[in-house]
């Protein structure tokens, strides 16, 4: 138990995956100009993430790491090498499979998420989870923890940056600096306010 | 005709600097802030992105009259997996040591949006030649902006570049100080934010 806690407060705040590992920044950075849209992605990949990592999880272990597949008398196969390309069909399928389910039995749930999703199909931050938890060996237990505390992190950072940013139109940026520019150096010191959290162990 | 007239040279050259794809178009980030600690494992991220995005856009635009248009994100993205996969071997082959420090980024150059978007945007609908081409000035727009930040950050951050100490030990008798902050998260964002902003301005002059 104090490990799984040790797990999300370390993705949420420590180890955030947008801060401190650089992943899903094109989106972060496109959709961040307002509070709204960002909310929705925000709640849209912690969903998806809470999906896909359990259900790469199951993939890896059961089909591709070294001696998976002793369960169809194949002890000695090792496909661990396929693992990138089965990954992101499995979220492509997810995604695509999510979309339509929430369409069907909950239409408000669509009009806030739908837009959102097949953008994640592509979204580095969905991918890069899957490929963490297989180099940091986490069990099943584990990874679902890992992938919710994830997905909340990523939403932390994506809505606190909307909300600087609709802040930021007041402000007098220097030319040049203006758009890009100014959300990089935003991020950076968005990421040495979470690094203070560092100092906390559990 | 001169050669900076001609269209293949437009094609090599407009991606590197003009439209480079991280500062002027503002894709595949990630990995160009996450991969820049050190020189070493910038450059080698920089041959795997190129070699990827070399022939993703080679072989999509050779099979672009066979793709049917539903489908092509999942060939594309197939395509783009295999070759990762590939460059991942490869190195885990014979540079072991930096693909552990890599460790997923060399993966996720499936979901750069660099290669994506040039596969979407050009190899769909231009010749073989002219899209490899393309495929390789993306990739050394890319690499220029992955080596100057990386250069940046060791120089500043460690005093070395490829791991060799650059700074004299005389200047760190008269006090001065590695830069701690620029190995860590935040001085990735901060360099490249203010790199941008120095190409922003010099090319608008």
């Amino acid at each position: 138990m104090e490990n799984l806690v040790s797990i999300f407060i370390n993705s949420v705040f420590v180890g955030n995956i947008l801060l401190a590992y650089f992943l899903g920044m094109c989106s972060f950075l496109a959709i961040s100009s307002n509070m709204e849209p960002a909310v929705g992605l925000g709640f849209a990949v912690t969903f998806v993430l809470s999906i896909t990592a359990p259900a790469n999880w199951l993939v890896y272990h059961y089909l591709l790491a070294p001696g998976a597949l002793a369960w169809a008398g194949l002890p000695l196969v090792d496909l661990s090498f396929l693992k990138f390309i089965i990954f992101i069909a499995v979220i492509a399928a997810i995604v695509q499979a999510l979309e339509m389910i929430i369409d069907r039995y909950s239409p408000p749930l669509y009009m806030a998420l739908g837009v959102f999703l097949p953008l994640i199909a592509v979204n580095c931050a969905i991918l890069g989870a899957s490929l963490f938890m297989v180099e940091r060996d986490y069990n099943f237990i584990e990874s679902v923890v890992f992938g919710a505390s994830s997905g909340i992190g990523w939403m932390l950072a994506i809505v606190t940056m909307a909300g600087i940013r609709q802040k930021l139109r007041y402000a007098d940026v220097p030319s040049g600096l203006e758009g890009f520019g100014i959300s990089m150096i935003i991020a950076g010191l968005m990421a040495m306010a979470f690094m203070l959290f560092s100092g906390i162990t559990l | 005709m001169k050669i900076t007239r001609t269209k293949a040279f437009k094609v090599f050259f407009t991606p590197i600097w003009e439209s480079n794809p991280v500062s002027g178009q503002i894709l595949g980030i990630c990995s160009a802030l996450a991969v820049t600690v050190q020189l070493k494992t910038a450059i080698v991220m920089s041959l795997a992105l190129t070699f990827v995005l070399a022939f993703s856009n080679f072989s999509i635009s050779l099979m672009r009259n066979l793709i049917p248009r539903n489908i092509r994100i999942i060939v594309e993205l197939t395509v783009i997996a295999t070759l990762v996969i590939f460059a991942d071997q490869v190195l885990k082959a014979f540079l072991y040591d930096i693909s552990k420090q890599l460790s997923i980024f060399v993966g996720l150059i499936i979901t750069n949006c660099i290669i994506m978007g040039r596969a979407e945007t050009y190899a769909l609908g231009n010749p073989p030649f002219l899209s490899l081409l393309d495929g390789i000035g993306n990739g050394l727009g890319y690499s220029q902006i992955l080596i100057t930040v990386a250069i940046i950050r060791e120089l500043l951050g460690a005093g070395k570049l490829f791991g060799f100490q650059v700074i004299p030990d005389a200047l760190y008798a008269i006090g001065y100080k590695n830069m701690g902050f620029m190995v860590l998260a935040p001085g990735a964002f901060i360099a490249i934010g203010l790199i941008v902003w120095l190409q922003k301005t010099v090319s608008k002059e």
